[in-house]
């Protein structure tokens, strides 16, 4: 069965992610970033769901969405804190403490 | 398959007794919340009392199965109530407990939500409670969210100080960021063993051995854990969210969150990746090995050119997370090495570190926060004389800091004892030479913590005030719970010897 074409195409997202994790200096496209990493864990999780023949994988990957979105609802929350207090949500400016 | 005609749901059996503990959480929880909406604003702070009646009420079903004797298996496994989870419960509660002494008296001077902080710090308290029994990748990813979701909000809990909100959003991020990496190494564990119990795993595991894409995996997972317990170099959002959250969450933070890391770490590592035969051990000691050397090293380093004691102490606890997983990779050398026997030791070290790190590092932040009510600084010039001004603070916070680095008959030694035994025990090249670093870093870690004690007593007080510290009955008690622990575990170290032994 197709296994292989999943598990690369969850491996893209993931590092796409990454890369916009990294990379990207609003926080808000952090976040999506964040989305696209645990898009490519629930791929994962289904597709090797599906090879073993098992519901554990569609069940984890349903915890995975469940939280994820609890998750994001709380980085909205602070995202929107950060913009209120600073009149931008550009990561960079968030720099008060060092050392 | 989902789709199949005929699904076969057996009711699971539930062992009420075995879920006590976490359900009183669960419905102390429901209470505090309620009790915020009936009270009036003036009145909210007390639903502080609540949550603390609630945590010790937990106590009392885990004193019944402690009593009780023997191991409870839920859900084919996936959910153990045994002895080592008993004791890490116990721990997470008594750690929240303080933490709520640490709070009422801040939280109630300061134009807080009050209501909303102890709800936000019980639930995280569950998770903890749900991490201690968890033995299936499911639930520990649920358990571990569970823990950090309230945390993200507890941190960013001053919402109109822009340090509160720097400190929210950087622990926000690293900290999903961390969870994504984790999960992506468990989709992989998944992926090769076909199963997320971690009992299954282990089966698997011994009879395979380690497979590449299994060490894959693994590093992907223990990545996102060294981010959760902040080891270097995944450690870099720890000072600043320490020093920009309010003072008593730092100091849950920095205790019982790292401790619930922690104990995800063992969960994976010990019962996943270790059980039976030690044979997997090679899939992760490496990295625990690496991640160990530098936390206690960087963290060591760093922490000696801090002026702010809350920076301190957030450096501080990096090494001391370094410390922690120095037996731990000892427990994986032994392991691969063919002596899993040496192991258990090992990891009753791990156990026996985190509940003696938890009590003086719970007790350094309370004297910070009492200090910090007169002088409302946390910089370490602010000690300046204290001697002379709060004797009983000063001698207080010299044995906390003494019993941080780790002076012989306070309960730190002890701890610093069983991760040499552990050490010695393992007896392998590698890991003789990690003790050996560890060693250097015992030494160094005196210089930084002898600072404040320095300014304590040798330096003069900077202003003429000489009016005594007040400091609030809560506030009082925790200081005396935590420094009470530090003495006798330090003179009797039996007591938590016996609750490491029984663990494991």
């Amino acid at each position: 069965m197709l296994l292989n074409e999943f598990l690369i195409l969850a491996a893209f997202l993931f590092c796409t992610g990454v890369y916009g994790v990294l990379a990207r200096k609003h926080a808000v496209l952090v976040l999506m970033s964040i989305e696209l990493m645990l898009a490519g864990v629930n791929i994962n999780l289904v597709a090797f769901g599906a090879f073993h023949n098992s519901d554990i994988g569609q069940v984890f990957a349903l915890f995975v969405l469940t939280i994820a979105a609890a998750e994001v609802g709380i980085g909205l929350a602070i995202v929107l804190l950060i913009y209120r207090n600073l009149h931008s949500a550009d990561l960079d400016d968030v720099d008060s403490l060092k050392g | 398959m989902l789709s199949a005609a005929t699904v076969h749901i057996a009711t699971p059996a539930f062992d009420w007794h075995a879920f006590a503990p976490d359900l009183v959480l669960v419905a102390t929880m429901v209470v505090v919340l309620v009790a915020d909406l009936l009270l009036p604003d003036r009145e909210s702070w007390r639903t502080s009392s609540i949550a603390a009646v609630g945590l010790l009420g937990a106590l009392v079903p885990i004193a019944t199965l402690v009593h009780s004797g023997h191991d409870r298996n839920l859900f084919n496994g996936a959910y153990v109530v045994d002895h080592y989870a008993l004791a890490l419960k116990a721990f997470f509660i008594i750690a929240t407990y303080i933490t709520v002494l640490l709070s009422v008296d801040y939280i109630r001077e300061g134009d807080y939500y009050k209501g909303e902080f102890y709800f936000l710090l019980l639930v995280s308290t569950f998770g903890m409670s749900i991490m201690a029994s968890s033995r299936d990748l499911i639930s520990l990813f649920v358990a571990l969210e569970t823990i950090s979701i309230p945390t993200f909000v507890l941190a960013t809990f001053r919402k109109h100080d822009r340090a509160s909100n720097e400190a929210g959003v950087k622990y926000y991020l690293i900290g999903v960021l961390s969870s994504a990496l984790m999960l992506y190494g468990m989709s992989l564990i998944y992926g090769v063993t076909g199963a997320t119990k971690l009992s299954d795993i282990a089966a698997y595991m011994s009879q395979h051995g380690t497979v590449p894409l299994v060490a894959v995996a693994m590093f992907l997972s223990l990545v996102g854990f060294a981010f959760k317990v902040s080891a270097v170099p995944f450690h870099f959002w720890a000072p600043d969210t320490y020093e920009g959250a309010p003072t008593p969450v730092t100091a849950f933070l920095s205790v019982a969150s790292k401790a619930g890391g922690f104990v995800a770490l063992i969960n994976i590592v010990y019962f996943g990746f270790f059980l039976p035969n030690g044979r997997a051990a090679d899939s992760w000691w490496p990295v625990l090995w690496v991640l160990a050397a530098l936390s206690m090293t960087l963290g060591n380093l760093v922490a000696l050119r801090q002026t702010n004691i809350v920076r301190m102490l957030a450096y501080s606890s990096v090494a001391q997370g370094g410390f922690m997983l120095v037996p731990f990779a000892a427990a994986g050398i032994a392991g691969a090495d063919g002596h899993p026997g040496k192991a258990a030791a090992a990891m009753s070290a791990v156990v026996i570190y985190l509940l003696i790190y938890g009590a003086m590092n719970l007790g350094a932040f309370a004297v910070v926060i009492a200090v910090a009510r007169r002088t409302r600084s946390a910089e370490i010039s602010s000690y300046d004389g204290l001697w002379e001004i709060a004797p009983g603070l000063a001698v207080v916070m010299g044995i906390f800091l003494a019993s941080l680095a780790g002076v012989p008959f306070f309960a730190g030694w002890f701890a610093k004892f069983v991760m040499f035994r552990a050490i010695i025990d393992a007896g392998t090249g590698w890991a003789i030479a990690l003790g050996i670093i560890a060693a250097v870093n015992s030494v160094i870690a005196f210089f930084y913590y002898a600072r404040p004690i320095r300014a304590m007593i040798f330096h003069a007080p900077t202003t003429e005030d000489r009016t005594p510290i007040v400091i609030p009955q809560p506030l009082f008690a925790a200081i005396a719970l935590t420094v009470s622990v530090v003495v006798v575990v330090g003179i009797y170290p039996q007591v938590f010897a016996r609750v490491g032994e029984l663990a494991f």
